[in-house]
């Protein structure tokens, strides 16, 4: 009797299974409750700070940004003055930022890899430098970091009427860096040109050998003669031109210098503030990353005849660049996040010009959503593109 | 990226709460005297209007202002707590009260007024925007400075007045905008820039801490017109007129010829005025809602406009300002009580 009933009552329980004990339905209900929750959070904080703030009559709204900004910027990669808009002047700091950062990843890259390679260096001297520069850099916070070179420069260099002159032409203040630059000829256009297509021949170059080799064993000096038709074919077209070479030198303009390409302190002290702080921990990055891939490859490689150089290149470096990627991925965003603190030696970044917005228009909720807005996108776009590569990187599990 | 997208619209909500949460609170007045002390934003390091001395006291032209605040609603000027701000926290510290008065030289402007949700009081001190260069320079006036390198304070009005008055003069200019007060005047000093361009007050207290005070001249042109007030919130007007009252209480002091000296004496004029004022005759107290008493203790306990000035920024002092513009109206400047009664 009592064992017909169990079998009973196990056969419905497994027909109608109750809601709340069904572990997927739950799981469903569980995330509409959370989202439900986020979103009535979120409502109730944007709801009250808008009727908070309509109460102490402070304007909301981006309007500003079409408003004429009225302050000047110190430097600007498009042309820029008082009479623009605030939104031509974040504009401005946005590029200052990307410029910044672009240029620090770029450095940050190459001298974090010398680094992490000479500390592996069987070089007593080199491998010791290399640990005391990683050590010291990666050890001070980074901001003291920036107001030490920036202090060391406008104190170790003179004013404008007593520059250092290393080259003629060449000029160093506590206003800048100097440099004469091409002043510009229709032979510059045409150069652009054909440096593209060289480039683009070389990238054709390199899928045909690819091919080549792939079918018959033959290798090709892909690299030699694709650097060739990179430096080679601006300069025929330059010579065809007439060599036009009229330089704009830099000159003393009244207070400062005028005339050719400068670089500012404030950029330059930022720069290199970030780049030798972020290099510090991409060199131990990159060491890890070599030291991760195991002596045998490296001996496997040779026995089957491969020269060091194509140890390294073929074997060694695409193993070790699984381990490299994903962490120096965060290091290039921490550089780009890092490069806020521009404002606080006076370069011109993003935050510094929103900062100078929100105090004229006292907007600052519209200004605080644009800066984390603005970060976000250039941490998701370079971390989206990091992923790429990596996934091209990353070993193919079957 | 759908866990990033999360996290921001986290990070908005934690920014916007934290503004929503402060806005609930009771009338300033009631907060102030039940918390037994009054907080008030001051500039951490600008001598001359608010900086601690050697000794950690606040001293200053806007901390002896605050100091009358508390002296009137508590009859004690020391009830007071300070919080250094920036150019950039200073508004918002008051909008969010974590402050209940502003007083760190800032400049009253209609927008600051209409939009953001401030009220200007009594003005404490006209100045004015002008230039600081090395005497070395040879410069004579600002409108040789073209093409000049020029240290700026950020998010203030200067930055617009000093785009301002190159644009109308026709002349270029490169600004160098740096956050914090010490970073920028070690940069100037050191020669990074040509001039240094702020309030003519905070030029000369700048000045007046610096390595060689006299190699440096403050050129003769005022660029902008400054009007440094105390700040309150919008909204609460009991409390306005209280810091109103009391930063005018100082100057009517002047006017009336009571000092912190003769205070006691003065209790027994037949003046009907001094009477009204010092709460011999009632009334003035009754109807901002604080003690009788209240400009006695602030005269007696701060002193009146003219010795705080010449205390703080006078031509005795080290910062060594001229009263100019912030002389009584008898003598020609602009400061003005209104009747106390």
């Amino acid at each position: 009797m009592s064992l017909t009933r169990t079998a009973t009552v196990d056969a419905s329980d497994h027909e109608r299974v109750p809601l709340w004990r069904d572990p997927a339905k739950r799981a469903i209900a569980f995330q509409a409750v959370t989202l439900g929750l986020v979103f009535m959070l979120s409502y109730w904080i944007f709801s009250n700070a808008q009727s908070n703030l309509r109460k102490q009559s402070i304007a909301t709204g981006f309007g500003f940004l079409s408003k004429e900004a009225g302050f000047e910027i110190g430097e600007s990669l498009i042309p820029y003055s008082a009479a623009e808009t605030y939104f031509r002047a974040l504009s401005a700091g946005f590029l200052n930022t990307l410029k910044v950062s672009i240029a620090g990843v770029i450095l940050t890259i190459i001298l974090g890899v010398f680094v992490g390679i000479s500390r592996l260096s069987k070089n007593w001297l080199l491998a010791r430098i290399a640990a005391g520069y990683i050590e010291v850099l990666q050890n001070i916070p980074v901001l003291l970091q920036l107001f030490f070179w920036y202090g060391l420069f406008y104190t170790s260099l003179h004013g404008p009427r007593k520059s250092f002159n290393p080259v003629p032409g060449v000029f160093f203040n506590n206003r800048g860096f100097y440099f004469p630059f091409p002043e510009y000829h229709s032979a510059y256009p045409a150069m652009a040109v054909a440096l593209f297509a060289a480039c683009f021949a070389g990238c054709l170059l390199h899928k045909w050998s690819r091919t080549r080799q792939d079918k018959t064993g033959q290798s090709f000096p892909v690299m030699p003669v694709a650097l060739g038709g990179v430096v080679g074919l601006p300069l025929i077209v330059w010579l065809a031109y007439g060599m036009p070479i009229r330089l704009d030198t830099p000159h003393l303009a009244g207070f400062n210098y005028e005339g050719g390409f400068s670089f500012s302190p404030e950029f330059v002290a930022l720069l290199l503030g970030l780049v030798l702080y972020t290099s510090a921990f991409v060199a131990e990055i990159v060491r890890a990353g070599i030291q991760s891939v195991s002596r045998g490859q490296t001996e496997a490689a040779m026995s089957i005849g491969l020269k060091p150089g194509e140890v390294l290149s073929l074997v060694i470096l695409p193993q070790a660049m699984r381990l490299i990627i994903p962490p120096m991925t965060n290091q290039m965003l921490n550089l780009t996040k890092n490069s806020s603190l521009a404002v606080a030696i006076g370069f011109p970044d993003f935050v510094a010009v929103v900062n100078t917005s929100i105090n004229q228009t006292g907007q600052a909720i519209e200004g605080v959503s644009l800066i984390m807005i603005v970060y976000l996108t250039i941490s998701l776009v370079t971390s989206s593109l990091m992923n790429r590569y990596n996934k091209r990187t990353a070993i193919i599990e079957r | 990226m759908k866990f990033a997208g999360w996290g921001f619209v986290l990070l908005v909500a934690v920014v916007m709460l934290s503004l929503a949460a402060a806005v609930f609170a009771g009338e300033t007045l009631g907060a102030v005297k039940s918390r037994g002390y009054l907080i008030v934003g001051v500039n951490g390091g600008l001598y001359g209007f608010g900086m601690p001395d050697e000794k950690g006291v606040w001293r200053g032209l806007d901390v002896d202002t605050a100091r009358a605040i508390a002296a009137a609603v508590f009859g004690d000027p020391d009830k007071v707590k300070f919080v250094a701000l920036t150019t950039q926290t200073r508004f918002t510290a008051l909008q969010s009260k974590e402050v209940d008065v502003l007083c760190r030289n800032a400049t009253k402007t209609l927008t600051r007024e209409a939009e953001s949700g401030l009220s200007f009081v009594a003005v404490n001190y006209y100045d004015g925007q002008g230039f600081l260069v090395p005497k070395k320079l040879g410069v004579k006036s600002a409108k040789e400075l073209n093409g000049a390198s020029v240290c700026v304070l950020p998010g203030t009005t200067t930055e617009q007045n000093l785009a301002d008055f190159f644009r109308s003069n026709k002349l270029t200019m490169k600004p160098v905008v740096i956050e914090l007060n010490t970073v920028l005047n070690q940069a100037f000093f050191a020669g990074r820039c040509d001039c240094l361009t702020s309030d003519i007050s905070q030029l000369a207290g700048v000045r007046a801490v610096s390595p060689n005070p006299d190699d440096y001249v403050i050129l003769p042109e005022l660029i902008s017109k400054e009007p440094l007030a105390p700040a309150v919130r919008h909204g609460d007007d009991q409390w306005r007129g209280i810091v109103e009252y009391a930063v005018l209480a100082m100057v009517a002091a002047e006017d009336l010829g009571i000092t912190s000296k003769n205070i006691d004496e003065m209790l027994q004029s037949s003046s009907p005025d001094v009477k009204r004022f010092l709460g011999v005759t009632p009334g003035n107290g009754k109807a901002l809602g604080l003690d009788e008493k209240w400009a006695y203790n602030i005269v007696k306990k701060v002193g009146n406009y003219g010795e705080v000035f010449e205390r703080n920024i006078g031509a005795e002092s080290k910062v060594g300002l001229p009263r100019g513009l912030n002389a009584q109206w008898k003598d020609g400047g602009l400061m003005y009580a209104p009747p106390f009664k």
